[in-house]
């Protein structure tokens, strides 16, 4: 009897062309806008001078500004009101103003101050504009120190070295940490709402009435609503994989073998959410707003977007029971520190767990008499 | 140890074993609310084997929900009822292995062809491939759907859909056949196929619960219960209906009773 | 205008009735701005870290737990040597392993120099860079701490202003990103499927040859959905300033305006696919991948669109919801007036016209 009716979902996916041209386009259209368009590296902040001192100094930092890439100096403006209405307009980014006597107060006083003034609307490029700057600032500081203090071999005053390494993207490739979270978006997409519309589907048309009323029973029919899709999303993961490589050249460092080993997990997970929504669902539209209200809160939570470290305690905790938070974490080791499916047993243990709560839940809420 | 015996057979022949009683159907004050509305009210009649019932009555008139109560589609709110000595409450799965169902909207899959669709419930239902296989071919000729055998659903017109859902339902020779408003929107001559195929299923021993808003189809059936606002306002032969209403016809009836019931037709 | 009355009713008794739906349009927004309000940071705090103290001295357990006090770092491993760091950082147990050479101290005594080695995950790139600038702020505070008598020579202090937002709430930057995604859906979206249902369901025929006008049945779809959406807003703006803490510091007045014409450009949108479309799944894929994906990722509300490639820039131009959003930020945020937002506000209006135009067009047509 499974058999027949995986027979019936299989031609009726092949027969839909939309249900094919979703699974094979999405995974292509969002694999490449989404990572082409993130990018949350903080380069070309654009810059408005005031520069009240035109000295050495003065002009050292500005044109040390320009040369890191960071910033680009796009406004001189005439006075500070000009400069306002930069920023106001979002011309600008950031204001530095160099008071007069900088130079001077500099070498006679020891001491000089530069005011940074930053559109703190997008706190995060606020916040990375001001440590840019203050990273160059000490740079600079400190070559104007050398100019002046011969340092001898010894040094006359305590100094820490630092040195900073960055491991497994040093390139700081914003493509690469993006598109493995892509992958796990595009998973509960295509398994949550693509399976939860196709069973709503079935509900508006009345093709599940007829099922109801045959000895068809509810752990059947869902059986063969999953295995296809579980197909599917794998088949969209491979395509997805490949997108990667050819358009971002990124090769996973780890396993690919865990990769689809998580994979197959995490989508039993996400058509067992999908699945359980069909069940709350009566049509269509209630199926879709209800998956992308899930996916959505599934998805901001997850880490995909922000840090789960900097979420309060009550967010971290729904972080552990969020498949794709998991998930997500997963994909993004395995391809870009290598992470091995020993390293990462704890995650495993717990999609499994989803996997079986999703669909156990489902099944029991699967009616096949309205009561 | 004849309790396990009927048992096993029950459960592992199911479609070949014959119930033999003399009511397939028993209902007693069944009713079904919804909210404050009361769909079907305290509705008790009974079905004979072998016969073919037909369930009256006017759009809203609540025959749909009894229709699905009987066979599990929707749990009564209270009242009892047996289908073929099953309780609809505790023994809805024994029930469903046992009918055959054709729904208002044919619930054929419209987008897999005639041959699949049969295959799909024919499998559902137990049946061999073998058996399949024959039935198949059989159903075909019979219905000159031959041509037909491997074009999608929703090319075919609406007569032949209707016909061929059926045919599916009666596939696995259920004795007791639920027929939800089965001649809707299609010509009098393609009613009139449908009805011929209705008795020559009823001639191999089924019994067909009819339920439909044309009230001259009443006359092709045995026996006949009219319900009006959830409740049965009449049941008997069809003959016996129209000596009672003095009346020509079956629709004369119908109006007869809603007028002196006092109830608004929508 | 007594059928179009009825129509109305008849409009507003399907929307109100479906209550799932409802309460996913309404629940979805407050739910969303909570989030984003309480649970969604890019700030770094409790970042944990690895410590390699080759020295194990005073010097070295100072700083450690400078490191470990600071509300940007836990210090959650001790690993013997940084040959371990790799496996943490498969592991996902740090962000960061901070290596002190050995014999820290005697080193800083004797030479007036000591090394320390920060070593962090780039696999998130921003997190890593700004946990490893942290970690050398803190070290370098430190240093500053030991020349307590002598203060290193030509020092230059900057001082940083934050305009708009001085307490850094993001709130700011998503309460106009969550209206935008709300207003896209329920008036594109949405209306665009109760149109097609009737194609559907045939009853677009029937009222196609009834004395109802087709724009008739049109507005009226239209208008509940229009309703819900206002109400939306209001709940929104609501939600912003009293529980986030949004200030209100444009006027409302040109707030509400410009809101209105969002509605009724995206509404356009909705008319337009649904004349394009026969079935609801079809105009439900559109909507989602074809209308509200490209307008959330170029809106410039999720990620910044001065970093996108030149021919993703181009596609953000035509894109309506990248203007609405500007002007969302730039009446509700900074507090600017109409003399500032007209030129997008001119080009938004002109979008509206074009894209009802060519739905109306559209709609004879597939007639």
């Amino acid at each position: 009897m499974l058999k027949a009716l995986l027979n019936k979902e299989f031609r009726q996916i092949f027969r839909n062309p939309s249900i094919i041209r979703l699974m094979l386009a999405a995974p292509i259209m969002q694999l490449i806008l989404i990572p082409l368009a993130a990018d949350f590296e903080v380069k070309n902040i654009q810059l408005a001078v005031l520069d009240w001192d035109h000295s050495t100094y003065s002009q050292k930092i500005i044109s040390r500004l320009g040369a890191s890439g960071y910033f680009q100096l796009v406004e001189t403006p005439k006075d500070a009101a000009t400069a306002q209405e930069a920023l106001d307009n979002n011309r600008v980014d950031m204001i530095l103003e160099i008071p007069q006597r900088f130079e001077r107060d500099l070498v006679r006083e020891d001491e000089a101050k530069v005011y940074f003034k930053a559109d703190a609307v997008d706190v995060m490029k606020a916040g990375l504009a001001i440590n840019y700057s203050g990273q160059i600032i000490q740079q600079v500081n400190q070559e104007i120190r050398e100019d002046f203090v011969q340092l001898p071999r010894f040094n006359p005053v305590p100094m820490l070295n630092i040195s900073t390494q960055y491991w497994y993207n040093p390139g700081f490739n914003y493509r690469h940490y993006m598109a493995p979270g892509i992958l796990a978006l595009l998973l509960i997409m295509v398994g949550s709402m693509m399976c939860a519309l196709n069973i709503v589907r079935e509900k508006e048309i009345g093709t599940m009435e007829q099922m109801n009323v045959t000895p068809v029973k509810s752990y059947q029919f869902l059986l063969a609503k999953l295995i296809p899709f579980w197909l599917l999303g794998l088949v969209s993961l491979t395509i997805g994989l490949i997108v990667c490589f050819l358009a971002f050249g990124l090769v996973a460092a780890g396993s690919y073998v865990t990769i689809y080993l998580f994979a197959m997990v995490y989508l039993i997970a996400a058509l067992g959410i999908g699945q359980l929504l069909a069940t709350f669902s009566d049509t269509q539209q209630q199926a879709t707003l209800f998956s992308f209200f899930f996916m959505m809160m599934f998805v901001l939570l997850s880490g995909l977007y922000t840090p789960i470290e900097s979420m309060p305690l009550w967010a971290k905790s729904i972080a552990w029971a969020n498949p794709v938070s998991h998930f997500v974490d997963v994909m993004r080791s395995v391809m870009l520190k290598g992470s091995t499916l020993y390293d990462l047993k704890y995650r495993m243990f717990w999609l499994i767990g989803f996997a079986i709560l999703f669909n156990v839940l489902a099944m029991l809420n699967y009616r096949k008499r309205v009561g | 140890m004849p309790q396990i015996l009927k048992t096993f057979s029950l459960n592992y022949c199911a479609h070949k074993t014959k119930i033999q009683m003399s009511n397939i159907i028993e209902a007693t004050q069944l009713t079904r609310v919804f909210g404050k509305f009361t769909a079907v009210d305290h509705i008790s009649f009974s079905v004979k084997t072998g016969e073919i019932f037909g369930f009256l009555g006017a759009n809203g008139a609540g025959k749909s929900t009894a229709m699905k109560m009987l066979s599990g589609l929707l749990l009564p709110s209270s009242g009892k009822a047996q289908v073929l000595g099953f309780d609809v409450y505790t023994q809805s799965e024994e029930i469903k292995k046992r009918i055959g169902y054709m729904s208002q909207r044919f619930s054929l899959y419209e987008d897999l062809t005639v041959e699949e669709n049969i295959h799909l419930f024919g499998s559902i239902y137990g049946l061999s491939k073998a058996i399949l296989k024959e039935k198949t071919d059989a159903l075909l000729v019979q219905l000159e759907f031959v041509d037909q055998r491997k074009t999608l659903v929703s090319n075919l017109p609406l007569g032949w859909k209707q016909k061929l859902s059926f045919s599916v339902a009666m596939l696995h020779e259920p004795q007791l056949v639920f027929l939800d408003e089965p001649t809707g929107g299609v010509d009098p001559i393609t009613r009139r196929q449908f009805w011929e195929m209705i008795y020559a299923a009823s001639a191999k021993g089924a019994t067909l619960f009819v339920t439909t808003h044309y009230m001259d189809e009443a006359e092709y059936c045995d026996r006949v219960s009219i319900m009006v606002d959830g409740r049965i306002a009449a049941l008997d032969t069809p003959k016996a209906l129209k000596t009672q209403f003095e009346a020509d016809d079956m629709n004369e009836v119908f109006l007869k009773l809603a007028a002196t019931s006092n109830l608004k037709i929508i | 205008m007594k059928v179009f009355l009825a129509f109305l009713k008849k409009e507003f008794r399907h929307v109100l009735r479906d209550r799932r739906s409802l309460a996913v349009l309404i629940g979805m927004p407050i739910v969303m701005l909570l989030m984003y309000g309480f649970a969604l940071s890019t700030e770094v705090k409790n970042s944990r870290i690895a410590i390699v103290d080759l020295s194990k001295d005073e010097v070295t357990r100072t700083l450690i737990q400078r490191l470990d006090a600071s509300r940007y770092f836990t210090v959650t491993e001790y690993l013997d040597n940084p040959e371990g760091a790799d496996l943490l950082f498969r592991q996902g147990k740090a962000r960061a392993v901070v290596v002190f050479q050995e014999g820290f101290q005697k080193s800083l005594l004797h030479t007036n120099t000591a090394s320390v080695q920060i070593i962090a995950d780039a696999s998130d790139t921003n997190t890593g860079n700004t946990v490893a600038f942290y970690i050398s702020s803190i070290i370098r505070a430190y240093q500053d701490e030991l020349l307590t008598h002598q203060k290193l020579p030509y020092r230059i202090q900057m001082e940083a202003q934050l305009a708009y937002n001085p307490q850094l709430k993001s709130a700011f930057n998503f309460v106009p990103g969550v209206m935008v995604l709300i207003l896209i859906l329920l008036c594109s979206m949405l209306t665009a499927v109760a149109i097609v249902r009737e194609k559907e369901t045939g009853t677009m025929e029937l009222i196609l040859v009834s004395p109802v006008r087709p724009w008739m049945m049109i507005v009226a779809k239209a208008i509940p959905f229009l309703l819900v959406g206002l109400i939306n807003v209001a709940m929104i703006l609501l939600i912003s300033y009293t529980v986030l803490g949004l200030p209100m510091r444009g006027n409302l007045l040109l707030l509400v305006a410009e809101c209105g014409l969002f509605v009724l450009l995206a509404l356009s949108l909705g008319l337009l696919i649904s004349t394009r479309t026969d079935s609801q799944q079809t105009a439900l894929f559109i909507s989602l991948v074809g209308l509200m994906l490209p307008s959330l990722v170029f809106s410039g509300f999720m990620f910044p669109l001065e970093n996108m490639p030149l021919p993703l820039q181009y596609i953000s131009k035509i894109v309506p919801t990248r203007y609405f959003f500007n002007i969302l930020k730039s009446v509700m945020i900074k507090g600017l007036g109409f003399s500032q937002v007209w030129k997008d506000t001119l080009v938004m209006a002109g979008m509206t016209v074009f894209l009802l135009g060519m739905a109306v067009r559209s709609f004879k047509m597939r007639l």
